[in-house]
């Protein structure tokens, strides 16, 4: 068996973990699974496109930075993408998810979002249609590191961002006030009040934070594969496999959570073939629910 | 006279419309005292203190904090306000560190102020310090109810309130939550409490009051409403027959 | 004549629907628990009973050419087992690990479907499933009237055996567990087991229902069952109202109404070449639709399940107690 299965593992690994990010912060901050979250990421990732070709229409053919296969247009765009999805997030929550929470019925929420997930992904394929497309067509020239792993210039370029994007958002949680304050919420609502935070402040936190970061994963997805109104939703089972696996709540488990299951997926593919990949978060997401249902790094409920 | 700082009118309040728990109660509390709420179970003192918090919703009457009318301000502005509550149970955030869980109660205070406020809490309650970095979960009772207290005090609080402090201790650590208190009124913090411990709690009270049935029925000086066999009848809730609903010594008794 | 008969292959297929939806109503509306990968469950019924029913193929497992009863009661065997199975997995948790496991199961069922060519033929398909009243298909007419004798008959039972059931003790307890769900969790495994219970027959019931999909058409592939089945039968609910069996089955004929309809239209107003997108923007409007219902009438047109059960009912009594008491 090759180890080049151990650089798309982690490929895949980061955009899942990415992705479940948001899941986790959603479920614990919200107390709510975002059936939508997936459309996030694809919006983010059209939203994107479409700053890169408004940029090339305006600038004309701008050459890409040195070894990868994009130049700036595709960081401004993707900055503009973060925020994009951001807003989307914030303008789901106040249309449909925050006034369903104040009735109080959790799971009526689970479903809102299942809905606004098929409009938002048909409204997709409506105006991109369904053909899938690309950032760039440029084929890169991967390069051998030994043990038989090859990897390509942009491979390193995103996984050394979501590296720093990981870093970032942990250092936020744990370091600083907005992050206790997140923490705290999901801990104990009524206590937080009482301590003094605005609850739907930190709520919008959790949306931005959620949103950005689903659209780089997106993003990813566009850059390394391809992109099409479903890539989100394909991507829907692996991000709550990956949350569930590392514990609901927990940034570092979401994250090693997705790491494992990319790494579980890319073995597979290998091994057993392409076309039973998505089995693999199923499989794993059982085993967790069955052995240990809190993940690794969860809590009990209380 | 000293100034009155909480002044609790006609308090209606109650999570359903149409149902109130609490109704009609009023209080005062004047600055640097100890005021307690003592009251048969289910007789709405901790709706009561919740309510004057936020967090209950308020159908009637009016609270006044220092001349403020902080009726319908959310939850979440009390501790702006001036008014610091510590929750009876849950009353800690359980995955966090001791020092996050006072930092997290910081997010009013100036920032280069929160260091020096931290270390003033750890030195009034020196049981913490060793405790920093332990999530606040694995406290012992006592322990948390102090790092409860210290998270509602740090923010410099003109009251602090508190729901039945006591409950759910060991006998040992009730009286060091109460002589912690007696501590904290000595460093003028004024407070109201909530309590079923009422021996307790009337030691260290300066006046306490009564409510029955969401009703205010009694108020005097701490020491003697301990010996009064009226308010001894009413908060054991042992109602000798034929006697009227509102007989009892009615508002304002003593004071 | 055409007419006729094109009602009664409008209704027939309303009526499977609605035997879906009331499936998912003994799941969502009686017992609370949430099911977004019903598709799965509907897709097994109908592999099971095709698998069963059809005569052998050299190029996959069986068919065994077994009575067309014999498959419907397999597929509510293996539909059945199925759902007890996730039920199992995820009744002690929270709901929503209920959710994200059916989506699972629906995933994992349409890659089934797709990939397992020796089981389910791949992504052709199975075709050649008996049809009852097959003889009569030289006179279409007669024939989907016959289908859907038959298709009536069987939602009518279910829906009697239903409505028996949830006036039933069984179906007081499964009520009362789901208005309190911390409770329904807390009160440890006989709890767990009606819940279980509930779901299974409630899988059961929609993989009858895609049996009988399965042999009105004669025919079944992998892109009858993604998710935009389930997402249909969530409209269909929520429309007639979760809890109500009368108004899952209204639901359904109303809201395949509006779809066919509209979907009608749009092969009209577009040209074929639009076909997609248009139908793609028809998706978007349901999809609005279900959240302004729930946004602005959670209960539906027929449904029993109060806002805020709780509410009325002590509000009613505290009112009662103080007007006495003063």
């Amino acid at each position: 068996m090759s180890l080049q299965f151990v650089v798309d593992g982690l490929l895949t690994g980061s955009m899942i973990g990415l992705g479940a990010i948001g899941v986790t912060l959603t479920y614990s901050i919200l107390r709510f699974s975002n059936f939508a979250h997936g459309d996030f990421m694809a919006w983010g990732t059209y939203a994107t496109l479409a700053v890169v070709s408004a940029i090339g229409a305006t600038f004309g053919k701008v050459a890409p930075i040195a070894p990868l296969s994009f130049g700036w247009p595709l960081i401004v765009a993707l900055v503009v993408g973060m925020a994009f999805t951001a807003l989307l997030a914030l303008l789901l929550d106040k249309v449909l998810f925050a006034r369903l929470r104040s009735q109080g019925q959790a799971i009526i929420v689970v479903m809102a979002s299942f809905g606004a997930s098929m409009a938002l992904r048909s409204l997709l394929e409506f105006t991109f249609t369904s053909r899938p497309t690309y950032f760039s067509r440029a084929i890169q020239i991967a390069m051998p590191v030994g043990f038989g792993i090859r990897i390509t210039p942009d491979q390193i370029a995103l996984l050394l961002l979501t590296a720093v994007l990981v870093l970032g958002v942990h250092l936020l949680m744990t370091r600083t006030q907005t992050g206790r304050s997140m923490q705290a919420l999901s801990q104990n609502a009524a206590l937080a009040r009482i301590v003094g935070i605005d609850v739907a402040s930190v709520v919008r936190v959790t949306w931005v934070i959620g949103g950005a970061l689903a659209c780089v994963a997106g993003v990813m997805i566009g850059i390394l594969v391809q992109i099409r109104p479903f890539m989100g939703f394909d991507m829907l089972l692996p991000m709550f496999a990956a949350a569930i696996l590392g514990g609901i709540g927990s940034i570092p488990g979401a994250v090693l959570g997705g790491l494992i299951i990319g790494l579980a997926e890319a073995g597979a593919v290998q091994l057993i073939g392409a076309e039973w990949r998505a089995a693999v978060s199923f499989i794993i997401l059982m085993a967790v629910l069955f052995v240990r249902p809190i993940g690794l790094f969860g809590v009990r409920e209380r | 006279m000293s100034e009155i700082v909480l002044d609790v009118r006609d308090l209606e309040a109650g999570y359903e419309p149409g149902v109130p728990i609490v109704r009609g109660a009023s209080i005062t509390v004047k600055k640097g005292e100890i005021v307690v709420v003592l009251g048969p179970n289910g007789a709405g003192k901790s709706s009561f203190i919740k309510a004057i918090a936020g967090l209950v919703p308020i159908t009637g009457g009016s609270v006044f904090l220092d001349g403020k009318d902080i009726t319908a301000a959310p939850a979440h502005t009390m501790v702006r306000l001036g008014l610091a509550f510590v929750p009876q149970t849950e009353n800690i955030f359980p995955l966090m560190s001791v020092e996050d869980n006072l930092k997290v109660a910081c997010g009013i205070l100036e920032r280069r102020e929160i260091p020096a406020r931290i270390e003033e809490m750890y030195a009034a309650f020196p049981d913490l310090v060793r405790q920093r970095r332990t999530a606040a979960g694995n406290l012992s009772g006592g322990q948390r109810q102090m790092l409860a207290v210290a998270r509602a005090l740090i923010v410099h609080p003109k009251v602090l309130v508190l729901d039945e402090p006591s409950a759910g201790l060991s006998p040992k650590f009730v009286s060091t939550v109460f002589e912690m208190l007696a501590g904290i009124r000595k460093s003028g913090v004024t407070i109201l409490l909530v309590e079923q411990n009422a021996k307790a709690a009337l030691a260290i009270g300066d006046r306490a009051y009564v409510l029955v049935e969401g009703k205010d029925r009694h108020e005097g000086i701490a020491a003697e409403l301990w010996n009064d066999p009226v308010v001894a009848e009413l908060y054991l809730g042992q109602r000798p027959l034929g006697a009227e609903k509102t007989g009892h010594a009615g508002k304002g008794g003593t004071a | 004549m055409d007419l006729l008969g094109y009602g009664a292959f409008f209704l027939t297929t309303a009526l499977i629907f609605s035997l879906v939806t009331l499936g998912l109503n003994l799941q969502w509306g009686l017992t609370g628990l949430f099911n977004v990968g019903l598709a799965g469950f509907v897709a097994i019924g109908a592999y099971t009973s095709a698998l069963l029913t059809t005569p052998d193929d050299a190029a996959r497992l069986g068919g065994f050419g077994l009575p067309i009863l014999v498959g419907w009661l397999g597929a509510m065997v293996v539909g059945g087992i199925a759902a007890a199975l996730t039920g199992m997995a995820t009744l002690r948790l929270r709901s929503d690990y209920l959710a994200i496991t059916t989506f699972g199961v629906a995933v994992v069922v349409q890659l089934v479907a797709l990939n397992a060519q020796k089981l389910t033929g791949g992504p052709f398909g199975i075709g050649f499933i008996p049809r009852p009243f097959g003889g009569l298909a030289e006179t279409p007419l007669l024939f989907n009237l016959s289908n859907l004798a038959v298709v009536s008959v069987v939602t009518l039972v279910a829906y009697l055996a239903l409505e028996h059931l949830s006036r039933s003790p069984w179906g007081r307890v499964l009520k009362a567990l789901r208005e309190d769900e911390r409770a329904a969790i807390s009160l440890g495994k006989s709890a767990r087991f009606y819940r279980v219970q509930a779901f299974a027959v409630g899988g059961a019931i929609m993989a009858l229902a895609g049996a009988l999909q399965a042999h009105f058409t004669g025919f079944i592939a992998p892109d009858n069952y993604l998710p935009i089945l389930t997402f249909q039968v969530w409209v269909m609910l929520i429309v007639g109202g979760s809890g109500s069996n009368l108004g899952a089955v209204i639901g359904s004929i109303l809201v395949w109404a509006i779809w066919a309809g509209s979907g009608t239209l749009t092969s009209i107003l577009f040209p074929p070449e639009q076909q997609a997108r248009a139908a793609a923007l028809q998706i978007a409007a349901i999809g609005v639709m279900l959240c302004v219902i729930l946004l602005i009438r959670p209960n539906g047109l027929f449904g029993d399940r109060p806002r805020r059960p709780r509410f009325s009912k002590r509000a009613k009594i505290a009112a009662g107690e103080s007007s006495s008491g003063s």
